[in-house]
Parts: structure tokens; sequence; C-alpha cells
């Protein structure tokens, strides 16, 4: 007897009672469905982040100095020069001062506008590029001169599209707008999002700021996955400076990319693992279901023992119907895992915009190969013992 | 020339609990190619392990079985599962049919464990319908039929594979006197064919439709001869029920 003949009497048997399949099934398909869903939400959760990340650059480290009273600080030609001397790891310096006062267009005012002062690298180094007018210029920044870079998303709101040349006020003063920044969300822009944002030159801004001094700065790495070699480089000069490792702080975008997402995927990991118990659960109710077969068929068996049946047509028959209802199932799962991810992601993205479900082809395939694969052991059991059969009484039991 | 089925001083012992029940005492005889051979017996008389031990569905306790020269005693599972499968066809007194599968699919049965080809089992599997006069409704379900059409199926699926043997366990028990009539004359059309037809009963009118009867009681053979024989239908211990075991 062929595999395949063996497989078709199954299909045979399993179309036989649709519904007692279906519930045999059942804990196979959510267990399935929940792994699938809980991966791809991890997987949506992993881009989002790597999204948002490289929004700000997986290649840039951000230095904060909070500085250790007054009796030393590190000046930004100081900062400029630690690039300098270190060309094969660091690549560009922009400081970078945030400003939390709100912004006045007309008579409009606005306060989820992020307002930066940067230097002119600043640009190139988060690979911004102007749709309109022209970016910030060195001579802005050691003129200290009141101009500005705004987001598409003012541009569009407040200026119609033409807000090179119009002004904006920040702070009381009055800044000329030179430039328009290329859109950067996908969809709809809105106020507080990535495109709702002012670039002033950052001599400027440290003026307008509360302390006057600059201490933030971002850095370009050369080389992204040589970002460890950089942070130390930069801490071990501010350590030389300071004596005090609390005096300031330096993260790499990309270490910290890389440790949110080995938290995500370690709860992930362990949501998976809950959600494979149900896969268990759910091979073990194949194994009684087909428990219940044998014994119900118990004439069957014994029928076709008589017939000529060796043991392990028997076996190789149980085993493949209960390994063909479980990998059926595993495919309704996956089904169901793709239907509900994409409801989920409709409900997730309307919370956190960006937010997905999305499941991966690994995770199917596993899934599948799972769930076969609980066929098998499940079904061994159930398909032992019909093999076992006595023929005899078999063929007598009622 | 050897004997198709010879039984060499066959016992049977069943050990229920502390009692032991021997079902087969010590029985020889021999039955040949192209015989119709009945064996009966009242119920505990044997008849039923015999037929077990032709059928090769068991084994003997001690002595000799031997089909078609081979010693079925010493054969594993898989031995007896294949010679069951070449050498014999088997004919239920509940018919049993598998009721999921179509008649077709159910004569088909024992030469898909041959490894008979796909086309080609379905094409014996319609001819040997065909013969038993159920050429028309291969595609039925068993349930779908009357019982004496259903023993016809078992009948066809018996002798699709060609077996050297014919077994039949009181293959009238389930049916009418009419069909039960009809059924046994299929079997004297197969054994007229030349088949060997071995018929299990304990009905003596069913028995003198073979040529030959084989009569047990308590495990032992108290009749080997022909059926028409005034002794072949007389048990010589009409007291006796048979009981006792």
């Amino acid at each position: 007897m062929k595999l395949t003949e063996a497989f078709q009497l199954a299909i045979k048997n399993i179309r036989g009672s649709k519904m007692r399949t279906f519930l045999t099934m059942l804990g196979i398909i959510i267990g399935i469905s929940a792994v699938i869903v809980i991966v791809g939400l991890g997987n949506g959760m992993e881009n989002y982040m790597k999204g948002s990340f490289s929004d700000m650059g997986t290649n840039t480290l951000m230095v904060s100095i909070m500085g250790r009273g007054s009796s030393r600080s590190v000046s930004e030609e100081q900062m400029y020069d630690l690039v300098a001397e270190n060309p094969d790891y660091l690549d560009q310096i922009s400081p970078t001062v945030s400003l939390s006062n709100a912004v006045k267009i007309g008579t409009k005012k606005l306060s989820l506008t992020t307002i930066t002062g940067v230097s002119e690298a600043y640009f190139d180094m988060k690979n911004y590029t102007v749709s309109a007018g022209r970016a910030l210029q060195y001579v802005d920044v050691s003129n200290r001169r009141d101009v500005c870079v705004v987001g598409n998303y003012l541009n569009e709101t407040y200026y119609g599209g033409n807000a090179v040349g119009q002004t904006i006020r920040l702070n009381g003063r009055c800044f000329t707008i030179v430039g328009v920044m290329k859109q950067k969300t996908d969809g709809e822009m809105e106020e507080g999002g990535t495109d709702d944002c002012v670039f002033l030159p950052y001599s400027t801004a440290a003026r307008m700021s509360y302390t006057g001094v600059i201490s933030e700065y971002t850095l370009t790495v050369v080389d992204e996955t040589q970002a460890r070699a950089c942070v130390t480089i930069v801490e071990s000069y501010l350590y030389n400076t300071f004596r005090d490792e609390h005096a300031y702080r330096v993260v790499s975008m990309a270490e910290l990319l890389d440790a949110m997402n080995s938290m995500i995927n370690v709860m992930i990991g362990i949501l998976a693992g809950i959600a494979a118990i149900s896969l268990v659960v759910g091979g073990i109710g194949i194994m009684n279901i087909m428990l219940v077969s044998v014994t119900e068929r118990t004439r069957e068996i014994g029928i076709r023992k008589a017939l000529g049946a060796k043991e392990r047509y028997i076996m190789q028959q149980f085993v493949i119907e209960a390994a063909t209802t479980s990998a059926l199932g595993g495919v309704l799962g996956i089904i169901v895992g793709y239907g509900l991810s994409s409801i989920g992601t409709i409900i997730v993205s309307a919370l956190e915009k960006g937010l997905t479900i999305s499941p991966s082809i690994g995770a199917v395939l596993g899934a599948f190969g799972i769930s076969t694969f609980i066929g098998i052991v499940f079904g061994y059991l159930p398909a032992k013992k019909a093999a076992r059969l006595n023929p005899i009484d078999a063929l007598h039991y009622d | 020339m050897s004997a198709l089925i010879e039984f060499q001083d066959v016992s049977k012992v069943y050990e229920m609990g502390d009692s032991v029940v021997r079902a087969a005492d010590h029985i020889s005889m021999q039955i040949q190619k192209g015989e119709f051979v009945a064996i009966v017996g009242q119920s505990g008389s044997g008849k039923s392990t015999c037929m077990n031990i032709i059928g090769c569905l068991d084994v003997p306790s001690s002595g000799t079985y031997l089909l078609d020269g081979q010693d079925v005693g010493k054969m594993n599972k898989n031995q007896l599962a294949e010679i069951r499968n070449k050498m014999l066809g088997f004919i239920f007194q509940q018919y049993n049919l598998l009721p999921k599968l179509t008649l077709l699919e159910n004569v088909e049965v024992p030469m898909m464990y041959a490894g008979v080809s796909r086309s080609d089992r379905r094409e014996r599997a319609r001819v040997a319908l065909e013969m038993v006069g159920l050429g028309s409704k291969v595609n039925h379900r068993p349930a779908q039929l009357s019982g004496g059409q259903q023993q016809r199926v078992s009948i066809a699926r018996a002798l699709v594979g060609e077996p050297a043997v014919i077994l039949a366990d009181e293959p009238t028990g389930a049916l009418d006197s009419h069909t039960g009539r009809e059924v046994l004359s299929l079997l004297q059309q197969l054994h007229a064919a030349g088949n060997t037809v071995v018929l299990i009963t304990h009905d003596n009118s069913i028995a003198v439709q073979a040529q030959r009867i084989i009569r047990l009681e308590d495990g032992r053979v108290i009749y080997d001869g022909d059926a028409h024989a005034p002794e072949a239908v007389v048990s010589p211990n009409l007291a006796g029920t048979g009981g006792g075991q």
C-alpha cells in the first residue's frame, strides 16, 4: 500500500466525520493562530522600532553632558576636535539644542512643534533633504542668524506650501524661513508628528535656551557595526575630562535598537511559548479522539487485518490520519492567524500609527511543521494500539 | 501431491483464568485442492477455532498446520497477514464490509494490501462484482444493500484476490432461507469453477450442500467423509449439546 493511498484513506475518514475532526483540530487551530499572531506582533513591533529608529538614524550617537559643577566643561570646539581626531570611527558632529518653547505663526500658537538647534552638518547626518529653499548653512551658525528650516506640516498647514521667505516667531523672536523639509511621514501628517518641526542654527538656539550652554551632541559613526567602539572613544574622552562617569551619557542608537529588539524578542518568545502550550493541549485532544476512533473502528481494523493488512499498514493509516488532522488544523490555524493579524493590524495601527502585526513566513512554516509533528507524535500511541489489536477479537467486537 | 490444507495433530488450548479450555483436541485432517468441505459442529465444538487456524488468524498451540506446504505455526504476524492476503478469501456471517467505502472500494481492499496498482484493482473489483450480479451497484455503500446483496459483495471481495482457499464462516447465518440458498449456490458455482471452498456451519441442511463433511465435537473430529452419507448428518451423541466447555 502506497503512502499516497494511505493519505487518501485518511482524507476520506476525515471527511466522513467533519464535525468531530473540526472539534479535534480546534486546539491546534487556536494554538497555531495564537503563535502566528504573537510572532507577527513581535515582528510588527520590531519593524516599528526599526522604523522609528531609522528616522533618528541607527548610525548616530547621542551624547548628553550633564557636567559636574562648573569646574570642568567640554566646549563645542573640543567635541569637534574629538571627531576630527578619530576619522576611522567618527564621521560628523552636530550640537543639538532642544527648545521647549511654543511656536507662533501669526496669532496661532503651536506647542507641540519640535524645535531643535543644529549645525549645518545635521541635515546631511540625518539624510534630511529640503523640498524648497535651502538647508541651514555654516554662515547661519557662525553669524547666529535668525533663520530656520520648517517641516512640511507647518509649510502645508500654515503657509499653504509657500513657507520659504515668510516668518515664524520663536520665543518672541522673529525667524525667517529659508527652507522646507521634505515630507517624512508616508500618510497624513499630524500636529506633533515628525513633520511638525523647526530647525534653527544651534548658536542661535543656545542663546535662547535656559542655560545657554550646549549640552547635547549628535554624532554619526563611520561603521554602524563599530558602534560600541565609537561609544568607548567618546566615553573615555569625556571620562578623562570629568573623572566622573555620571557627568555624561553616550547612547548609540544601534545599540539601543539592539537592546530593544532583544527585549521584544524575549517577550515574544515567552508569549509564543505560552501559546505553544495550547498546541500540546491540542495534540492531546487529537490523541484522545484517535484513541476513541481506534475503539470505534475496532471491527474495521479486524476486517482489514483479516484481509491481509500488516501491522505497519494499520499503524500507518492511523498515524497519517492523526498527522493529516493536525496538519489540516495547522493550515486552518495559519489562515485564522493571518485573518486575526490583519484585523489586529487595523486595531493596533489605530492606537499607534505605523504599528502592524506582520506574521513571518518562517513562523508560518514552523507552525505547519510543528502541527504535523504533533499529529505524528500524538497519533503514535493510538496507532500502536490499533496495530496491536488481535484480528479475531477485533472481528467479533460490537 | 500434498494436500492444500493439512492439520497434523493440531491442538488449541486457551487459558481462561484457572481453567484450561481445549478448543481443538489433536485434530488431524487434510483438504485437497478443489474440494468443497463443510466443517460442522455445535457451538463450542471447536469449529470456530478450526476456522481461525485455517484462516491464519490464529496459530495452533501444538501440532502442525500446513497451508499449501507452508508451516503456518512458525510464522510471525506479518507473514500471517501476508498469507491471509494471498491465500485466503474470507466470507463472514456478518459480511464485515467497511460501511464508509463503496462496494468497489470494499472489494479493492485486499488487493490494496497486496500492492495491486489502482487501475488494475479497480478493474478486477468491477469484474468480481459483476460476477456476483452487482455490476450495476458498484458505487453504492453497503448500507444501501440487502443482506443477501451484502454477502455477495463479501464473496466478490473473497474471490477477487484469487485465493487458494475460500473460507466461509456461517455465510447464511444472517440471511433468510431463500437468499441463503442463493449464496450457497454461488459458493457451489465457485467450487465448480475449481476453487477450494471451506464452509463452517452449525446447520446440517447447509453442510450437506458441500461434497464432504468434517464433523467436530468437543474439539475432536467425529466424522470425516461424504456429505451425503447418513452418518454425516446424524450426531452419534444426540444427547450432547456440545456443552461441558
